[in-house]
């Protein structure tokens, strides 16, 4: 506040303070200005990606038709003649994620109700970090451990009257590997959903003579099935991008079967295979797998964008 | 999250346990039936858990034991090679140092400095703030091999041009790990009480002396742990930087940011991929290494964020 102020309000008036800082404090602005910039990388990052994926991907249609892309059933954009059908290595891809998620979802969420309603607290207090701890094994392992370990027990373990088993690559093997992979993402993002579940639900549940598992399956389970569902279709999107498991374990031959014991090719292995430091740009092969890319990235937007509408839409907001 | 009355001596607990048993056999009218649900329904639950933590610890397992042999110092001097009895995994942890530093360079201004935006100086309304949570809520749901073809398009050709070089893969991976320090960092940010923020305030410090002065070192192990689940993610990364070149056969050690690169992950995969028995042999050893950095350092992180949990 400056002298100034006061004497220029005359006697008897009430001074108003002046609040603003004395000085302009351009550092602050300066500081503002620069966190800004930090905040607005990540919208440039995602404006870079999508204008990467396009350029090409717009160019990729100017020379083979979008329908034929999306629904042709032929993959073989490197032989001559080159065909363009995307369906078999997007079936690749979605096979891969059922048999992941047949794997994890019974697994995951069965942790979770385990950890969260009958765990005793020293279990969880030692079980859940160990969870989290293993979400960050590298992917390169659990390639290899499907490729040296699932495959060969598959294999060994084949019931004959099931047909033939699989071979040294096959989408079981690569799905089995993905699952174990996305089970502590499940389990923990579950759990956490689980234990926000206030203890007046549960024991209402009791007070009525409701049994434990009935607390768990009817009461927990319902009320904890927005950040439920979450938990998977984050796990969804994570088995769908998944790249270095299905490069060792899952193959690589295009292949339009939800058959587990063949070999496929998904989406991020192709792009993987094709998109080496050494491929020349705007060429064909280049544009092809810009624009696999592309549609994968739709896809896991639209799982992203589901699953944040879905846990808005249905959560219950306790206290 | 159980509400049980917990009994101390064990005459108690016996005395406790008898009544519940004679009350609930008294109460309830399918005592037998529930009982036998409810520990067939525990049991499956209980299972869940066995077979989730077995997966993972066969995995552990099965690669100490199947690397054992390569075990020892000279993996770990040993540069690349294309005799399995020469390889090591020397080159690839110079690779590895190397980018990380860059990284972290990278990720720790930028990533802290949007956490401090977004939670002390945007308002709800600001479209900037808007668009940037939706943007980091979505890349974080980007496929990794995606990076890799942004850090080929953009990076290591197109605008940035910076070639197939460390600080290429550098770049392409703080990108992928960036949302994760944010939204941990934001966590750790917003957990600060605002009686602190309004204290500093309400003696005379400007905004960012009291980002800088409170807010930030009352964050710090919380940021601290969002920096070292980012950077043990980002060390563990192999399908980014396929496309960027490094699936070629470096046989030097990187020596700065403008040298070519290799990294642990990629050098380990290249080994899986040969089909010499050896080669095998020194993968499965290459991914004990590999495991053993990242379990140290994801445990470190998690034991910071719980000894420093709700100290408020």
């Amino acid at each position: 506040m400056q002298a100034g102020d006061i004497a220029a309000s005359g006697p008897g008036a009430i001074t108003k303070p002046r609040l603003e800082a004395a000085s302009p404090r351009y550092g602050e602005k300066l500081i503002i200005g620069m966190l800004a910039a930090c905040a607005a990388i990540s919208v440039v990052t995602t404006t870079a990606i999508v204008a990467s994926l396009l350029v090409p991907s717009l160019d990729f249609f100017g020379d083979v038709p979008i329908g034929d892309f999306l629904l042709g059933t032929d993959w073989g954009p490197t032989f001559t003649p080159p065909t363009f059908g995307v369906l078999p290595i997007v079936v690749g891809t979605l096979s891969i994620t059922l048999w992941s998620l047949a794997f994890a979802i019974p697994i995951g969420i069965g942790a979770a109700l385990y950890l969260s309603e009958y765990a005793s607290r020293r279990t969880r207090k030692l079980v859940k970090p160990v969870l989290e701890i293993l979400a960050g094994v590298p992917t390169v392992a659990f390639g290899f451990f499907a490729l040296v370990f699932i495959t060969p027990a598959i294999q060994d373990l084949w019931p004959g009257f099931l047909g033939d088993g699989p071979g040294i690559f096959s989408a079981l093997a690569g799905g089995l590997a993905i699952g174990l992979l996305i089970v502590p993402i499940i389990a923990s993002v579950s759990e956490d959903a689980m234990s926000a579940v206030p203890a007046g639900l549960r024991e209402g549940a009791y007070a009525l003579g409701a049994t434990k598992a009935k607390v768990a399956s009817r009461v927990v389970l319902p009320a904890a099935l927005s950040g439920v569902v979450a938990a998977v279709i984050l796990a969804t999107s994570r088995a769908i991008g998944e790249t270095m498991v299905v490069l060792l374990a899952a193959g690589n031959t295009p292949n339009l079967t939800f058959n587990p014991v063949e070999a496929i090719q998904a989406m991020t292995a192709f792009i993987a295979t094709t998109a080496t430091g050494d491929i020349a740009t705007g060429s064909i092969a280049y544009k092809t797998v810009f624009a696999v890319a592309l549609l994968l990235f739709a896809m896991t937007l639209l799982m992203n964008h589901l699953s944040i509408k879905l846990v808005r839409r249905y959560r219950e907001v306790y206290e | 999250m159980s509400a049980r009355f917990e009994p101390r001596t064990a005459r108690a607990q016996v005395a406790i346990a008898g009544a519940r048993g004679v009350t609930a056999g008294v109460l309830s009218d399918q005592p037998r039936r529930d009982v036998v649900r409810n520990s067939v329904f525990a049991s499956l639950l209980f299972l869940a858990v066995v077979v989730g933590l077995a997966g993972l610890a066969l995995l552990v397992g099965d690669n100490l034991v199947k690397g054992w042999p390569r075990l020892n110092a000279d993996l770990l001097t040993n540069g690349t090679s294309s005799l399995p009895a020469n390889a090591g995994l020397r080159s690839a942890i110079v690779g590895t140092l190397w980018i990380m530093a860059f990284v972290i360079l990278f990720i720790v201004p930028v990533g802290v400095g949007s956490a401090v935006f977004l939670e002390e100086y945007a308002s709800r309304e600001s479209r900037l703030a808007r668009a940037v949570e939706v943007n980091i809520q979505n890349l974080a749901a980007v496929p990794s091999i995606i990076y890799g073809l942004l850090g080929l398009a953009f990076i290591a050709r197109g605008p940035l041009s910076l070639g197939f070089t460390v600080l290429t893969a550098s770049i392409t991976l703080a990108l992928l790990v960036l949302p994760v320090v944010v939204l941990v960092a934001r966590e750790a940010i917003r957990a600060v009480p605002s009686s602190i923020r309004e204290g500093s305030l309400a003696l005379g410090a400007t905004r960012w002396q009291t980002t800088r002065r409170q807010i930030l070192p009352a964050a710090v192990p919380g940021i601290a742990t969002g920096v070292i689940l980012a950077i043990s993610r980002a060390i563990g990364e192999t399908a980014p930087l396929i496309p960027l070149g490094a699936a070629t056969f470096v046989t030097y050690d990187p020596s700065g940011p403008m040298s070519g690169f290799t990294a642990m992950p990629l050098v380990i995969f290249n080994w899986v991929k040969q089909p010499q028995e050896e080669f095998q042999v020194l993968a499965a050893a290459g991914i004990v290494v590999l495991l053993a950095v990242l379990i140290a350092m994801n445990s470190f992180a998690i034991w910071l964020r719980n000894r420093y949990e709700q100290r408020w």
